[in-house]
């Protein structure tokens, strides 16, 4: 199965460790990617803010580039990709000026349909048994919360993907790894995204109170799909000790990290070391509760 | 024939579009029109004397008038008309308000229109028939179809004026939701004292027949001459023989099988049961579905204790048939409940509030249970999960109403006055709790009501946050309630031990299917239609059906009690006299055209058109013809359109005359 792929500007640096474990990951299930050829920015943070067309016309750009590379579906691993993508095709469909402006700006005409995927639509759409067939570990000894963020699900009449409040459908794909998730409160709560970088304050307070909340659920990891989530809940746990004194480190993995350890990858194979907070699944203490 | 055409100018309406002088002037040279003139208020005295005036001057045989809708004056005209001396009948509407100047405004091509409208009545009028209005005789009794509130006012209203009245109740007792209520607003007075005394009297009284546990199966019949057949759902125990002791309940081994509908699923009943100590009447049902002798027929302990012999398990559903000449609904409502609905539901469900996972997040009616004497606990405030009192409960208001995207758009009304009740009640029993509320706006407009929400906050200490709730989540048995408080223009968190959502107020779940029942228009939330939003509040569309509380929209008990008399006063009204007149648009049948078919009867809506056997001189059927029962017919043809052969006609608007008027054209 060969799919089109949009990596995004943070799969090629803070998320170099998602990108690596998604292509491996992916090989093993038996599918490739196709990468979307001089792809660009998909519009997000900044330019969605600052520039409604300029956003829509960064995002449709890299859409008509698959479209001419002949990609009839494309996965777009960050969730603030995905919901860029997914937004703007909504609206260059549902408003025919904004369609011709856009058209004009690229010098191109907007054709067919290309259905953009998200990470977790990309595993339903590969085939959730490969993952059983291809299991090596059981990865028993992990209870995990599974953290959708506030882009993945949302909004819920657009991306027509799983409940915007109270999802499962990554938990879902977690069982599959033997994995135990647990339910907990702040699945879909703000870790407080791009104001990492301007109030950092803001960030360490609500990226604590998702990765505590995981914790007093009962779970020893938690599981992202988003880069941008990735950095607050894993890097800023530093900063988070320097705030917070009694802070305890808290691994937080990509779910192609948690699939690869499953599919029998190691760790640096996957880019785990790369992490701020350590994970060794061989080092953990063995849990009775979930055996 | 002489005809006079009679053109009016609506003062601007029809006048600053259309050029009625010359409209006026246009039919004066069309054949058959002996006089043709225009005023500028043809409905007005002035206008109607000059219709009289010119048909007696004139002798005319017929009139055309262009004005507004046959809807507005064409009662006006006949009458008119008559006082002149012609048949009602014979006069025609051309409308040139709705039909032409409202939706135009190029004077010319709307004036044309115009000619050609008039022209239009002109070649139908030429062809009408005098007719004679029908007369049909008025059952005086009425059917009240729900036993809440509002259905006990209207039946004590329609029967204590000295008329029979049949109340027919879905579930074992009457009393409806206020039964359910703890207090009542503004005045925090108890609602089962004021009333089982309702209840009772409803029981006692003569000329009421109450049938509970029942349900209407079917409606046939027009205004003041219904059939209704009812269906008696089987209570298992015979009606006449119980006393209402009670021993079968105590003695039922089946305690806790069932939730408690009436406690809104806080509590368990056994299979046999009365809903509520007060229940009229007291009479208790056995619920087969959870009852130990239809599950493996053994047990029969009721059967044991019962000192009648009134336990019957073989009672099966029975139908009775009821004749009325006016239908009172009185449904009521239901409660929005915020769990998952499914995908394809216009309306989503709350998964910020857990999908109804959380036991002490409840909604109103549960909250009143909490807090009712005779509830669950007693009135003692104890929240479901754990029997705690709770010290800190957050109200959440506009649960599912004023809310598009996961609920419903309109306002339920009540939530705001009984919010400050429920935080009130809390805080006059828990002096120590604490008592949070979020609202979008306060609307507590009635007698004393704002003064009732302000007493909340002065004097009770009730703390009001405007704003909506994001999120709650579980946290140690402790909830937190995540929301904004956009005055302060912060978010703020409450970490309460029970919430409350007062959520939207909704059709019952089978309100569409029961308008169909009875032919009444609903919309598209199921709340019954009336007739016209300002004049005509109290009737449905439907002729003889009147509505009745919050079937109709959410209501407060007082609005449902005023809408619940003045429903009694319109079947009053309809009492009144003692015949009926209807339109004598009925539809007829050519007897030596009809071949039999009957195509007709398959598709007439009312049941109108029976089978008729002409005989010959010795007696012998020779041929079989439809024929139709005008006191039934509501002139709808359908069946004028079906008739392969061309044979049934509509009185007032046959062929002849619908085909001249599009050849006019």
């Amino acid at each position: 199965m060969k799919l089109g792929y949009f990596p995004g500007c943070s799969q090629t640096g803070t998320a170099k460790e998602y990108d690596i474990s998604l292509r491996k990951v992916v090989e093993k299930l038996g599918a490739s990617f196709d990468e979307i050829q001089d792809w660009t920015c998909c519009g997000a943070t900044s330019a969605h803010v600052t520039n409604h067309l300029l956003a829509n016309s960064l995002s449709m750009r890299n859409i008509a580039l698959a479209e001419q590379q002949g990609l009839d579906d494309i996965v777009a691993p960050c969730a603030a990709c995905y919901n860029r993508l997914v937004l703007s095709q909504h609206e260059i469909q549902t408003q025919p000026e904004l369609k011709r402006e856009v058209e004009l700006v690229l010098d191109k005409k907007l054709g067919k349909e290309i259905k953009v995927m998200n990470l977790i639509e990309l595993f339903i759409k590969i085939g959730l048994d490969k993952i059983s067939e291809n299991k090596k570990t059981e990865l028993k000894n992990l209870k995990v919360a599974c953290y959708y963020g506030c882009l993945l699900v949302r909004p819920a009449a657009i991306t027509h993907f799983d409940d915007a409040e109270q999802p499962t459908s990554m938990e879902s794909i977690v069982e599959l790894t033997g994995a135990k998730p647990v339910d907990w409160n702040y699945k879909v709560e703000c870790c407080g995204a791009a104001h990492t970088l301007a109030r950092r304050d803001i960030v360490l307070d609500l990226s604590k109170k998702i990765l505590d909340d995981a914790k007093e659920h009962g779970a020893n990891v938690m599981v992202v799909a988003c880069p941008m989530c990735h950095s607050n809940l894993d890097m800023r746990q530093r900063a988070m000790k320097r705030e917070y004194p009694d802070h305890k480190d808290f691994p937080v993995l990509y779910l192609t990290e948690l699939l690869g350890l499953a599919l029998g990858m190691d760790e640096k194979e996957l880019g785990i070391n790369k992490h701020t907070v350590e994970f060794k699944y061989n080092e953990l203490p063995a849990d009775k509760a979930a055996v | 024939m002489k005809i006079g055409v009679f053109i009016c100018h609506c003062g601007e309406n029809i006048g600053r579009t259309v050029d009625c002088p010359r409209v006026a002037k246009a039919c004066e040279w069309l054949p058959g029109v002996e006089v043709s003139l225009d005023y500028k208020y043809m409905c007005s005295d002035p206008g109607q004397n000059m219709i009289k005036d010119e048909i007696k001057k004139k002798k005319l045989d017929a009139i055309v008038v262009g004005s507004c809708s046959p809807h507005m004056h064409e009662k006006t005209f006949r009458k008119a008309a008559v006082d002149a001396g012609i048949n009602p009948f014979l006069v025609e509407i051309a409308n040139l308000r709705e039909h032409c100047s409202w939706v135009h405004d190029d004077i010319d091509s709307a004036t044309d229109k115009a000619i050609d409208l008039v022209r239009m009545a002109i070649e139908k009028v030429k062809r009408n028939q005098p007719l004679t209005t029908i007369e049909v005789p008025v059952t005086k009794r009425t059917l009240v179809i729900g036993g809440g509130i509002a259905g006990i006012q209207a039946a004590l209203d329609v029967a204590n004026a000295g008329y029979e009245v049949v109340l027919v109740e879905k579930e074992p007792s009457i009393g409806g939701h206020m039964s359910q209520l703890s207090e009542t607003f503004p005045t925090l007075d108890c609602s089962q004292c004021i009333l089982t005394p309702r209840m009772v009297e409803v029981y006692q009284h003569p000329r009421i027949k109450l049938m509970t546990y029942s349900e209407v199966e079917k409606v046939e019949g027009f205004i003041g001459n219904f059939n209704v057949t009812i269906r008696k759902k089987a209570r298992h125990i015979d009606e006449d023989k119980c006393t209402g002791c009670g021993l079968c309940i105590t003695k039922c081994p089946t305690k806790k099988k069932a939730f408690n509908s009436f406690e809104e699923n806080l509590a368990y009943r056994p299979a046999v049961y009365v809903p509520f100590p007060q229940a009229v009447p007291n009479i208790p049902v056995i619920d087969e579905t959870v009852c130990m002798y239809y599950k493996n027929g053994k047990c029969g302990m009721c059967v044991k204790v019962c000192g009648r012999e009134a336990i019957n398990f073989d009672q099966k559903d029975t139908m009775v048939t009821e004749e009325v000449g006016a239908i009172i609904v009185a449904t009521g409502y239901k409660l929005y409940k915020i769990d998952k609905k499914p995908d394809d539901s216009p309306i989503k469900g709350y998964g910020e509030y857990g999908y109804g996972k959380y036991k002490d997040v409840v909604d109103g009616l549960q909250f009143e249970r909490i807090a009712s004497a005779s509830g669950p606990t007693s009135g003692e405030f104890k929240r479901p999960s754990d029997g705690k009192e709770p010290k800190k409960i957050v109200f959440i208001q506009c649960v599912g109403s004023r809310d598009e995207s996961k609920g419903f758009s309109y306002c339920s009304k009540i939530c705001c006055m009984y919010t400050a009740k429920h935080a009130m009640l809390y805080k006059h029993k828990v002096h120590d709790g604490e008592a949070y509320v979020f609202y979008m706006d306060i609307r507590s407009g009635g007698k004393m009501y704002d003064e009732f929400v302000r007493r909340a906050i002065e004097e009770d200490g009730v703390k009001y946050i405007r704003g909506r709730v994001s999120k709650i989540s579980e946290k140690d048995g402790k909830y937190i309630v995540k929301g904004e408080d956009t005055i302060a223009g912060m978010p703020v968190e409450i970490d309460a031990d029970m919430v409350v959502l007062a959520t939207a107020m909704i059709a019952q779940q089978d309100a569409s299917e029961l308008a169909q029942t009875i032919g009444i228009p609903y919309d598209k939330y199921g709340f019954y239609n009336e007739a016209h939003p300002k004049l005509r509040p109290i009737e449905s569309t439907t002729g003889g059906v009147f509505l009745a509380g919050a079937c109709q929209s959410p209501k407060d008990i007082p609005e449902s009690v005023a809408m619940a008399s003045a429903a009694a006063a319109k079947a009053l009204v309809l009492f009144g006299s003692d015949k009926l007149e209807r339109e004598p648009v009925v539809a007829y049948v050519n007897e030596s055209l009809c071949a039999g078919c009957f195509y007709c009867k398959k598709v007439c809506p009312y049941g109108a058109v029976e089978v008729k056997e002409l005989k010959d001189r010795n007696g012998v059927v020779y041929k079989e013809v439809a024929y139709v029962n005008t006191g039934l017919c509501q002139g709808c043809g359908t069946c004028t359109a079906t008739c392969p052969s061309k044979s049934v006609e509509l009185a007032g608007f046959n062929n002849e005359e619908i085909f001249a008027q599009i050849a006019a054209l």
